[in-house]
């Protein structure tokens, strides 16, 4: 098992070393650093002007030097001043050594935001508290609405109520969050008035006034897939001999699905709710910009819009990082629940 | 100068008369197929079933909006009538009598056409790239399954990596407008596309390898064939000037394709591992039967059912997102119809006027859950067996 969990995190870190690297190679590519040196200059700037804005602050030098500068295995220069001869920031928003330094990802420095003017660090923490909360009630109201709906179509497969529930959760699994979140902005904010239709004033304080709306857009669309894979689950497990033995032993219906059935029926939708962590940052996007909540996906939004260097790669190591530790716990976490099943 | 309405009512029915061609067409068809659905097969079977009925309705229902969208739309897409901003459903046009029969939008446009056009946009792009990640999720997906070891983890690694990104930050880097002035795109489409050409080619060849007669004809038809497409959709060089793509949209077509494929190749593999342990593969490898004829003639038919049911899912989910594309204005030229853009469009403006959000809400739910309804149906028989 040991030696599993260690193999896996070496192909983890391999993972996110190929994707930065990657990512690094998009945003430094010609057009996106011209955008980059247009929006931090002042207006109506030569293009050689432009170019030396990039120079200056070490855009030009090689790529892999910069890449290693990034990730903290090269050491990073100094900006000096040709005027003064003295050491200065390239931005004045954020500290930088004043001598050769390892500083990068390695060491914690995640470099300094173009776009909102200060430390990536100072951003994307905050950013990313703000989205777990998010997280937390979309959790909250998923996970059990999904279980008790695949369970319910589960126990008795065919009936008027299967049916019901099963096209009812295809029907959400049809319904992206943009969908979704207009439609319950339409009914919820516009006719009934009962919630907003923004949640930037939850960055203050949350209430079920502003906060109901995204955990609502986001939940439904997770409900449906999960309800499908625990109903899948549970309809298997029900077919299942030592169900027939405990029914006719005498055991009530509703005894025999709580006792004998759910235990057994749960295994597959915890991998399902771990995998949907991807699903979820997807959507995390969307309903953020949608209702105007300053988390993570707004950041990222902002960040990749504006070819914000630093903080994009900080974005995207965080994401990289979610979707591979839930995959590793979704199959520790597997093996553990199924005895059945033993790693190699 | 005054607006007249007409009333709800009026509007139903003028909905219902616009939609006329979608409703002989769909008449003609389900009729036939419903007649003649113990000889149709699979797709027959999906008669037997409310939900696959409805399925097969809701998808035909956008296939012919999106063949005859000419024909249903009142209005050209992108016509502005200035009086007609932001008019509520059932305006008429004071000049020419016609009806906004779901209102217009804050650029005076009809809304009731610029769904039927956006039908179009989606209908093309959405089933051609499922096309194109099928061809290569199972290209690659045979072999990794087959082989094993080295060839596997190497492919399993790639895939992966694609799947560990986030789609959406995925969709930023690659669909910019800066990135079409680098090579980019058009070195990932020389790449994708080359994937069918290979296929087919591949495909024919080891059936007829010892048939000169049959195997020439077909493999030349398909380099022929594919060179042309290829020379016209990659270099944008076809010499007959039939085929051609707009650059927009060829990037996207790559970004969603090359989102899609590793989970075909993903299911593709697991199949293929599932089923090369079958007898009839053993019978074929003792029979001396070379690696990819076993898996191109024996493993690939076999393994046809999920991977139906996966292609109608997996056009509903590319539909998805190019909705997602559309919202966040990414690629699609801004004044284009597609359901995400006008979502989008419609969205920023929920607190005065909810009319322009709701047509293409709901066009895009319907078609994805018709998709969804047809793949469940589709397993559902497919068990059955």
């Amino acid at each position: 098992m040991l030696t599993f969990i260690i193999r896996r995190l070496g192909t983890m870190a391999l993972t996110m070393l190929c994707l930065t690297l990657v990512v690094f190679f998009l945003v430094n590519l010609e057009p996106n650093l011209k955008k980059l040196a247009i929006s931090q200059t002042e207006m109506r700037t030569t293009s050689d002007q432009l170019e030396s804005w990039l120079v200056k602050n070490g855009y030009r030098e090689n790529f892999f030097i910069r890449y290693g500068q990034w990730l903290g295995v090269v050491k990073k220069q100094p900006n000096i001043d040709p005027a003064t001869g003295a050491a200065t920031p390239r931005f004045r928003f954020c500290d930088e050594p004043s001598e050769p330094a390892f500083a990068g990802v390695l060491q914690g420095n995640f470099g300094c935001s173009t776009k909102f003017k200060t430390s990536v660090a100072a951003k994307l923490f905050p950013a990313l508290g703000a989205t777990g909360i998010l997280m937390f009630w979309v959790l909250v109201t998923m996970v059990p609405i999904a279980l008790l709906i695949g369970i319910l179509a589960g126990m008795r497969e065919g009936s008027r109520l299967d049916r019901t529930l099963s096209v009812a959760s295809i029907a959400t699994t049809a319904t992206p969050e943009y969908v979704s979140g207009v439609i319950f902005t339409v009914i919820f904010a516009s006719w009934l008035g009962w919630l907003n239709g923004s949640a930037a004033s939850a960055s203050q304080g949350i209430t079920f006034y502003n906060f109901t709306l995204p955990v609502m857009t986001l939940a439904v669309y997770g409900i449906g897939y999960i309800a499908r894979m625990t109903r899948a689950s549970m309809v298997e497990v029900m077919t299942q001999q030592y169900i027939r033995t405990a029914r006719l032993k005498g055991l009530s219906f509703g005894n025999v699905v709580v006792k004998h059935a759910l235990r057994n029926a749960l295994i597959a939708p915890f991998t399902v709710i771990m995998l949907q962590f991807p699903w979820l940052l997807t959507g995390v996007v969307i309903v953020e910009v949608m209702f105007r909540y300053q988390g993570f996906g707004y950041t990222l939004v902002e960040a990749a819009g504006n070819n914000d260097i630093d903080l994009l790669l900080g974005c995207s190591l965080v994401s990289v990082f979610i979707v591979l530790i839930t995959q590793l716990i979704s199959d520790i976490g597997y093996a553990y629940l199924n005895p059945r099943i033993r790693v190699q | 100068m005054q607006i007249e309405y007409i009333g709800a009512f009026q509007i139903v029915l003028g909905v219902l008369y616009q939609f006329w061609p979608v409703w002989l067409a769909m008449a003609i068809v389900l009729f036939a197929s419903f007649n003649f659905r113990k000889h149709l097969g699979l797709y027959g079977q999906l008669y037997d079933s409310g939900v696959g009925i409805s399925g097969v309705f809701i998808c035909f229902f956008w296939l012919f909006t999106a063949i005859f969208a000419s024909r249903v739309a009142p209005f050209d897409p992108l016509a502005q009538i200035p009086i007609m901003k932001d008019a509520l459903p059932g305006a008429i046009v004071p000049d020419s009598g016609k009806t906004y029969l779901f209102g217009g939008d804050k650029l005076s446009r009809d809304v009731f056409s610029r769904m039927v056009f956006g039908s179009q946009i989606v209908l093309i792009i959405a089933p051609a790239a499922t096309a194109f990640a099928l061809m290569v999720g199972i290209t690659l997906g045979l072999p990794a399954g087959y082989y094993g070891g080295k060839i596997d983890a190497f492919l399993s690694f790639l895939a992966n990596l694609v799947l560990a990104f986030p789609v959406i930050l995925l969709f930023y880097l690659l669909v910019t407008p800066g990135i079409m002035d680098t090579p980019i795109p058009y070195a990932m489409a020389g790449v994708f596309f080359l994937f069918p050409i290979i296929f087919f080619t591949v495909l024919f060849y080891t059936r007829f390898k010892t048939r000169p007669e049959k195997l020439y004809p077909y493999v030349g038809l398909t380099l022929l064939l594919g060179g042309w497409v290829y020379a016209g959709l990659v270099f944008n060089a076809d010499p007959l000037g039939i085929i051609s793509i707009d650059p927009n949209q060829l990037n996207i077509f790559v970004a969603v394709v090359f989102a899609s494929s590793p989970g075909v190749f993903r299911i593709v593999r697991g199949l293929t591992m599932d089923i090369k342990t079958r007898d009839y593969v053993s019978a074929a490898q003792t029979r001396g039967e070379r690696p990819w004829y076993i898996m191109l003639w024996e493993i690939l038919p076999n393994a046809r059912g999920p991977l139906i049911v996966d292609a109608c899912l997996r056009i509903g989910y590319t539909t998805i997102l190019l909705g997602t594309l559309g919202y966040f204005g990414l690629g699609l030229a801004p004044e284009s119809p597609d359901w995400g853009t006008a979502i989008k469009d419609a969205s920023r403006l929920l607190r005065s006027f909810i009319h322009p959000a709701l047509p293409p809400t709901f066009a895009l739910m319907s078609f994805v859950l018709g998709l969804n309804l047809l793949a469940d149906a589709l397993r559902e028989q497919s068990m059955k067996d």
